[in-house]
């Protein structure tokens, strides 16, 4: 990777405007700002029903300065594809389509249409902020809701089933790169961008996007609490170039150092409230298997 | 120089002299021959334009409705349930205002299954807000395609040019493809008013309250409800654009007519046969025997059935004595929804026209001439009274 973006040279121009209409504490509005400095200002967005079609504002005001395709639900990548299709026919290719969809958007009801336009090898960028549950609607249950989460469509007993690895399915598309990030970790998701844009074909990156109201949380510690999912070794920071596997930054040092539990995460957070001491030591074992198996990759070179 | 090819080519014949640049497809009967005709000019460097093999229905209008957001001319086609599974985005591609062309290949929706020709896919479809046109043989195929673009984009309104399936698409007869230069004179370059550009960037189909709102300069923006009476009001303007694009047509091509009707032996009818599509010329022999028994019968086929042409509707036919309903599409639960526009239509006429309804055809059932000739010598001679109505043609339930 090129040299790590840092807060001092991080562009100064704000394509987001104050005031817009997320919650406090969104993990949205951190990466939406950040997201789309890296993308710079000669980009068309695509965004299907989400929070995201929120915090743009109300007709006729917008939240940013950048143009925007508001699309139905299932569409997102399809409608990439379409803005793609009519800037090659007006012979523009040096524009950047980027597509922002939710969990709900991009795991389960977009997830045919952007599988089809990873497999035809559409040149854009698909972003998917994961707050792991229909937010914008109500906080119902998702694909990418983890196991035993409260929502209100698994209200008791939390959700039965597990958390779709959607970056995983997506990297089955042989694309030319997959990435995770973190609302907790802008600068990261700044770099993963600018990498993206540098590439040609489908670009996904899903990114970990802490949700107070949806997650059960006081809104000032939306990046505390991301970055616990992190340090905790829950949700890893990684790239797949070329189907190259990489941890990034602050989970590969998760490789030499002591990983928080993940009752220190699981705690903070009411969505999680009807774990039992079971149910967190199984999630634990987990998480400690993969990272064994991580670091066993290490040692052989293959990550 | 006239060719003879099937419906499908005339239609594919059509998009490529429209120069459209994005075509967006996914398979479905009878409607492939079209796409595969594209997917061919495109591949073979006869057509400069994209072709994009989407995965579904729903995401090749998403990709006409982004594509012509960005300012390019999209096409697409389907037939049944491919035209059933757009049908969010058939509602969005009207209500965003954008001039696509679509050919729907008229074929009966499951269940059951079935591939054959009625018209209860693009009949249902009718509230979206779309224009539909119905062609009644090649030429009018390869003709409508070339005029829906001039009109869809006079009026920001996307246009469906229906035709029948295998009786159209699958068929072969001889037609006049109009000279590509010609074609350019009559139908300029698209170029949109805001179409999606970084450099004059906007946000396009936002969240819209239900009442009118400032925005940021003090101006009154619309709100829902005004943004959707604008498009009721346009799509009845429409018919004027209608009328304006057939005479252009008429002027650069030589031919053409009646830009709603497609009228036989009407002038002087007592009863009048009408129906959507292909039938009308099945019809034309109907009358044609009729005629020779004495009855001073016409049939007269709808071009347009959205907007719905009830102004020329009225004038054409108030002064007969029966109208008599052919469909194959249906209201489930009332009559042909035909019918009920015709009926809606004549209401204010005085003495109105008596209007039997025939429901036939469903699901590709074969239509006999000797059976359309019974119906209207019965209805032409016996008035059959409303609440009989409809009744089904060709019909053989078990007793």
């Amino acid at each position: 990777m090129a040299e790590k973006t840092t807060i001092l040279n991080l562009p100064e121009d704000e394509l987001v405007h104050p005031g817009n209409r997320a919650c406090a504490g969104c993990g949205l509005s951190i990466i939406y700002r950040i997201g789309l400095k890296a993308l710079g200002r000669d980009t068309i967005l695509v965004v299907p029903p989400s929070c995201l079609t929120v915090l743009q504002g109300l007709y006729p005001i917008a939240a940013t300065q950048l143009p925007c395709l508001n699309v139905t639900f299932a569409s997102t990548a399809a409608a990439a594809t379409g803005i793609l299709g009519a800037m090659r026919a007006r012979k523009n290719t040096s524009t950047n389509v980027a597509a922002w969809a939710g969990d709900g958007g991009t795991s389960d009801i977009g997830l045919q249409a952007l599988s089809g336009a990873c497999e035809r090898g559409e040149d854009f960028i698909f972003i998917c902020y994961d707050n792991e549950a229909y937010m914008n609607t109500g906080i119902q249950r998702s694909g990418t809701t983890p196991q035993g989460v409260l929502t209100t469509t698994t209200p008791i007993s939390g959700k039965k089933q597990r958390k779709k690895d959607v970056p995983a399915v997506i990297a089955a598309h042989n694309i030319p790169y997959v990435a995770t990030a973190s609302a907790s970790y802008p600068l990261d998701l700044y770099d993963k961008i600018l990498k993206a844009k540098t590439l040609s074909g489908p670009k996904y990156i899903h990114v970990h996007t802490p949700c107070p109201s949806g997650w059960g949380f006081n809104a000032r510690y939306s990046v505390k609490i991301g970055r616990l999912a992190v340090e905790s070794g829950l949700f890893d920071l990684y790239e797949k170039e070329n189907r190259q596997f990489q941890l990034s930054g602050p989970s590969k040092r998760l490789l030499s150092k002591q990983r928080r539990p993940v009752s220190e995460y699981l705690e903070t957070q009411t969505r999680f409230r009807s774990f039992s001491d079971a149910q967190t030591a199984a999630i634990q074992q987990e998480v400690d298997e993969k990272w064994e198996t991580y670091r066993k990759e290490a040692e052989c070179g293959i990550i | 120089m006239h060719v003879i090819e099937s419906g499908n080519v005339a239609a594919a014949n059509g998009v490529k002299l429209s120069r459209v640049q994005v075509v967006a497809a996914y398979p479905i009967t009878p409607q492939t021959p079209l796409t595969e005709k594209l997917s061919e000019f495109v591949d073979g460097g006869e057509m400069e334009a994209e072709y994009i093999p989407v995965e579904s229905e729903h995401s090749a209008l998403a990709v006409c409705i982004a594509a012509s957001s960005a300012g390019a001319r999209a096409f697409t086609a389907t037939s049944a349930n491919g035209l059933l599974y757009m049908n969010e985005q058939l509602h969005w591609a009207a209500g965003a205002r954008l001039p696509i062309v679509m050919c729907v290949v008229n074929r009966g929706i499951g269940a059951p299954w079935t591939v054959w020709n009625d018209h209860q896919d693009a009949v249902s479809q009718r509230d979206t807000g779309w224009i539909q046109l119905y062609a009644c043989d090649h030429q009018q195929i390869i003709d409508t395609v070339i005029k829906a673009y001039a009109i869809a984009e006079t009026v920001s309104i996307p246009v469906m040019v229906c035709y029948d399936g295998y009786l159209l698409s699958h068929t072969y007869m001889p037609f006049k493809p109009p000279e590509s230069n010609q074609v350019d004179e009559f139908l300029p370059r698209f170029s949109p008013e805001f179409p999606l550009n970084p450099e004059q960037p906007c946000n396009l189909n936002t969240v819209t309250l239900s009442d009118i709102r400032p925005d940021v300069h003090g101006d009154t923006a619309p709100g829902y409800m005004e943004i959707r009476h604008n498009l009721h009001t346009d799509l009845r303007e429409a018919l004027g654009v209608i009328q304006q694009v057939e005479d252009n047509f008429h002027q650069t091509f030589g031919r053409g007519g009646h830009p709603f009707l497609e009228p036989y032996r009407c002038e002087d009818a007592n009863y009048i046969a009408v129906c959507l599509g292909s039938l009308s010329y099945h019809l034309r022999d109907v009358v044609d025997v009729l005629r020779e028994a004495g009855i001073a019968i016409g049939v007269c086929g709808l071009r347009v059935y959205r907007p719905f042409p009830d102004a020329a509707v009225r004038e054409y036919f108030k002064s007969v004595k029966g109208l008599i309903i052919f469909e194959k599409a249906l209201s489930y639960g009332y009559e042909g929804a035909l019918f009920a526009d015709i009926k809606a239509a004549m209401y204010a006429c005085t003495p109105r026209p008596f209007i039997h309804n025939y429901i036939l055809g469903l699901g590709g059932r074969e239509i006999q001439t000797h059976q359309l000739k019974e119906a209207l010598y019965r209805s032409c001679t016996t008035e059959v009274a409303p609440e009989d109505m409809p009744q089904w043609l060709g019909l053989k339930l078990q007793t």
